[in-house]
């Protein structure tokens, strides 16, 4: 065996990447809870493609056949449904997970110095993310599918001059049609997973040229035994790898426990009104997307104008991204920082799950008003956090990590 | 030194490079020209493919003009038909709605239709030709969906004050009997009117102007 592994390290060095990325890969040794949603998240994506793979073997992405199609992996095709529902059930879950991810993000301060750029991979995954989960609801071509993109697609439509053309380009036709399907299907199950792919690829370059941040902000790099081996790290592989299945257990017990018993989840993963299909002259009574959405969703309808709407929904989310340069605050983890960090935080949190439930609603004034108010919140946060993080009040954090048991 | 010259006379690079590790500017050049032209190329090569998904041929003669028989249409009642895979409306107004219509202007956010969602020839208070028939793309102006005609004023689900129109159900928008949006919706403007003729007293041809206009 070692002599096989020899053959092959002298011409691919396996055993040094197994070495440099799992065996003496040190990882801080004071992960908790939160750092369980990125090798989730890597699970997800995998089960997300593999599901898809034997979906499209019985899908057509055809407008006059998609949903029968749909239909018929769910009750001729065997185990279809268990296919579908996992792969429908995925994609709610995936966001579930992203969201703890970037949340754990925000309590720890891994965006900071030096993993700004592993943060912006991040957020570009995210972004593509919901382009691809918005292009994969098209797919079954109920209702909710063929309104909901008539919605997001009509928000390009409302930038200046271009929107117009924009629109109809991304169409292929003047309304959404069989072109639109056509396309949709073409980035869902090529253009978008395989540029998914590179970016957790890259995403994952950038954290293991740095290491992993960890609960207590600091670097365990500057505190090395002789051999250079930092004395709060222990290896990725077995530490972790095991820490890592035993969660994907407990997250498979969740999320299978859906899966089986909720897959629709009283409409909140699989919306009621997807069950009939597309009709492009019957809007439903209440267009909704799908949960993910709704955060961002509510913003757009708290504007009462349609540019400053979309300007204020692609803000939400592009200001995001310049979080690493918002927040200024030298320590990282929450735990030494400031009251003033942990009240916003806690503020925009709210604020997140106040627009969320908004955005599944229908707007009645009042809930446009509340909506508002989230929203100036949800923006308040990111001008709050930059005039205060500069000269927060902070604890000093230690020099090596903490342990709690 | 012979050998030197003959080499300089003959081949180019591997002179410049022995002579000194500076690139010359003539070899600068001609590096960054090559990669320029290559990212021209590049450029160019993208248009195809970005062709592709504008509307093909077949799609562009699907959105050809539609004939509308209105003989049959009762007063008060509308007709949906579909244009470009868009519902438009054919209202025939009764006397009661048209004078509805009138009374709405305070309410309105434009009132007198100043923004172009119309063809010059229906910019006017019933935004028609003929009052009697008001014709719509029945598509709520703010993010695509199909409002909801609801003819009757002071309903339970609309309010006292409502005179009569169209409500999206989607964001919540008004808009009067003649499309014309209410102030402070999410809608930012009327609904938009499609080119159309009579062609007969009964036959409305969608989707283009008529010869006198």
């Amino acid at each position: 065996m070692s002599k096989f592994m020899a053959w092959i390290d002298e011409r691919l060095p396996v055993s040094n990447f197994v070495k440099n990325h799992l065996s003496q890969y040190y990882a801080p040794k004071n992960f908790n809870f939160f750092y369980y949603f990125g090798a989730l998240a890597i699970f997800i994506f995998i089960l997300q493609i593999v599901t898809g793979i034997f979906l499209t073997i019985n899908y057509k992405p055809d407008a006059a056949s998609a949903f029968a199609s749909v239909e018929y992996i769910m009750r001729d095709v065997e185990w279809g449904w268990l296919i579908r529902y996992l792969h429908s059930t995925g994609a709610s879950f995936f966001f579930v997970v992203i969201y703890l991810h970037m949340f754990r993000a925000m309590l720890y301060g891994s965006y900071k110095n030096p993993r700004e750029l592993l943060w912006l991979f991040g957020m570009l995954i995210f972004v593509l993310l919901m382009a691809e989960a918005f292009m994969g609801y098209l797919l079954p071509w109920g209702q909710m599918s063929y309104w909901g993109a008539q919605v997001i697609i009509s928000l390009f439509g409302a930038i200046p001059y271009v929107g117009e053309s924009l629109a109809l380009w991304i169409r292929g036709d003047f309304v959404i049609s069989d072109a639109t399907l056509n396309r949709f299907f073409a980035f869902h199950v090529i253009a978008l997973p395989l540029l998914l792919f590179a970016l957790i690829y890259l995403h994952l370059a950038a954290l293991h040229t740095n290491g992993s941040n960890n609960p207590d902000g600091i670097e365990i790099k500057k505190n090395k035994d002789t051999n250079g081996v930092p004395l709060d790290g222990i290896p990725f592989h077995p530490y972790y790898t095991v820490k890592d299945i035993f969660g994907l257990s407990v997250f498979l017990l969740i999320f299978t426990f859906v899966v089986f018993f909720m897959p629709e989840l009283g409409g909140y993963f699989l919306e009621k009104d997807n069950f009939v299909p597309a009709d492009p002259l019957k809007t439903p009574e209440h267009i909704v997307p799908v949960w993910y959405f709704t955060p961002f969703y509510a913003i757009l309808r708290a504007i009462p104008d349609k540019v400053g709407g979309v300007l204020a929904m692609g803000a939400a989310i592009f200001v995001l991204f310049i979080l690493p340069w918002i927040d200024r605050c030298s320590v990282k983890s929450i735990r030494y920082r400031g009251m003033s960090y942990k009240v916003l935080l806690m503020l925009f949190v709210i604020s997140f799950f106040g627009l969320g439930y908004i955005g599944m609603n229908p707007a009645t004034p009042v809930l446009t008003w509340i909506g508002r108010l989230f929203t100036f919140i949800y923006f308040g946060f990111f001008v709050a956090l930059y005039f205060t993080s500069a000269n927060e009040k902070t604890k000093e954090p230690p020099e090596r990590v903490t342990m709690h048991d | 030194m012979i050998g030197y010259t003959r080499l300089r006379n003959t081949n180019f690079f591997v002179i410049q490079m022995s002579d000194s590790n500076k690139p010359s500017n003539r070899r600068k050049f001609l590096t960054n020209l090559t990669q320029v032209m290559a990212g021209v190329g590049g450029v160019f090569a993208v248009i195809p493919f970005l062709s592709t998904m504008s509307p093909s041929e077949k799609a562009k003669a699907a959105g050809a003009p539609i004939e509308i028989d209105v003989s049959a249409l009762r007063p008060g009642s509308y007709k949906v038909v579909e244009w470009r895979g868009k519902p438009v409306w054919v209202v025939r107004r009764t006397e009661e709605m048209i004078k509805n219509t009138l009374e709405d202007d305070k309410v309105l956010s434009d009132p007198k239709s100043l923004e172009e969602h119309q063809p010059i020839y229906t910019k006017n208070k019933y935004r028609s030709i003929n009052p009697e028939f008001l014709v719509l793309v029945g598509v709520c102006t703010h993010l695509g969906c199909s409002p909801l005609y609801k003819p009757n004023a002071k309903s339970a689900e609309l309010g006292l004050d409502w005179n009569g129109g169209f409500f999206c159900p989607c964001h919540g928008s008004k808009f009067d009997l003649s499309g014309r949006v209410h102030k402070a919706m999410p809608a930012p403007s009327n609904l938009e009117v499609p080119p159309y003729y009579f062609a007969s007293d009964n036959k409305i041809i969608v989707g283009e102007d008529g010869e006198k206009s």
